[in-house]
């Protein structure tokens, strides 16, 4: 379950040592923008060494390394993959070779630490207009890509418009990443929302992106977080509607009935797919059981 | 791994610690913490494990701690002594 993944700058002792305990599903330890370029070295090695010494107990941990063109990516990868982060973001992926050879990269430092080849997994971050064109061959260019994550603010930058609160200018290419990453079988996260004091904001641009088809969202402060957990999380009504599916599915087949209705309503492949997929994520929140199964 | 030249790691930040060091004929480090009653000797214990393990038998290392986690502490210091290399490499 990854609700919610807070940016965490990587260079900054006392807001790395909190990451269990800002409620967030996954953290993102920044190696990238928010680290200056004089202390990319200092936060590389800070990072390494949260990994090698800290527990961050269920909260999964997602390291976004410096991109291909910074020339500082395979430093990135050699300090950070022996120590086994569950998921390492490259940033400004833009078509598939890029994420082909960041994976082919990862194999051989995996090879050279002795970990189990393909353990680590990729999260492509695509924020540029080429990366959202390529976007589902990004998604298929290696089986380590997990997931997708698109970035605004940059994107609107290479799009040459102006970020709004209303998210007009990026619709296109929210709609064009989620569609590409459920197409190759794979989750896609969506941008922050930037205004941190904005909390109505921030719910409605939340329920924008779950409403488009996404798992969940980026948050850049720990005030966020409460807001996207709770929007990407099932309502005790949408657990219920499920529990009822399947109760009505056992049923009609004590019954020796094919044709389920529930309310009114054809109960098909469609519903149940995601009546399944609501009691998984009431299961992982200790919303009791799947009991589907 | 040598220090070769002034370098310096971390900041001033609570939960961090600045490590200064700087070539010398034999191994001095020298800790002053928020914390020292409690933790210095661990301080200087994590310094010390991390100049081992990079190899370093001489050079004086500065330790102004503001309660960091010893794998912070680790950190900084192996931050310094690259940084020391690199610095002299670069010139």
């Amino acid at each position: 379950m990854r609700r919610t993944m807070l940016f965490l700058p990587g260079n900054t002792p006392n807001i790395i040592i909190n990451a269990d305990v800002l409620g967030a599903d996954s953290v993102i330890l920044d190696l990238e923008d928010a680290v200056s370029p004089d202390q990319k070295d200092a936060a590389r090695i800070l990072v390494r060494n949260a990994l090698k010494y800290m527990n961050f107990g269920s909260c999964e941990i997602i390291v976004r390394i410096n991109p291909l063109s910074s020339g500082m990516w395979k430093e990135d990868l050699d300090e950070i993959i022996p120590l086994r982060p569950s998921v390492i973001m490259p940033t400004k992926v833009s078509a598939s070779y890029d994420v082909e050879h960041i994976a082919a990269y990862i194999t051989e430092v995996e090879k050279r630490a002795a970990i189990p080849e393909g353990s680590t997994q990729i999260m492509p971050l695509i924020e540029t207009a080429r990366g959202v064109e390529n976007a589902f061959h990004i998604a298929e260019a290696d089986k380590r890509v997990c997931a997708v994550f698109i970035g605004c603010e940059d994107l609107t930058a290479d799009l040459r418009c102006v970020r709004t609160k209303t998210g007009t200018e990026v619709f296109y290419a929210r709609s064009r990443v989620v569609c590409a990453a459920r197409a190759a079988g794979i989750e896609a996260y969506d941008t922050p929302f930037t205004d941190i004091n904005d909390k109505e904001g921030l719910r409605k641009d939340a329920e924008f992106a779950k409403g488009l088809g996404y798992t969940g969202k980026a948050c850049i402060s720990p005030r966020q977080v409460d807001i996207v957990n709770e929007v990407f999380s099932p309502s005790d009504a949408d657990i219920e509607y499920a529990r009822l599916v399947f109760k009505v599915i056992a049923e009609a087949k004590a019954q020796g009935r094919g044709a389920v209705s529930l309310k009114g309503k054809m109960i098909d492949k469609p519903i149940v797919d995601r009546a399944a997929f609501v009691l998984e994520m009431a299961k992982a929140l200790g919303k009791g059981g799947a009991d589907h199964e | 791994m040598v220090i070769k030249q002034k370098a310096m790691a971390g900041t001033m930040e609570s939960s961090d610690c600045l490590v200064y060091v700087e070539p010398a004929a034999d191994l001095q480090v020298e800790v002053s913490s928020v914390v020292m009653v409690q933790f210095g000797a661990a301080i200087k214990k994590a310094t010390l494990d991390t100049l081992a393990e990079l190899g370093i038998k001489q050079g004086f290392i500065k330790i102004q701690d503001r309660g960091a986690l010893d794998c912070v502490v680790k950190a900084r210091v192996e931050t310094a002594v690259r940084r020391s290399e690199k610095e002299v490499q670069n010139a």
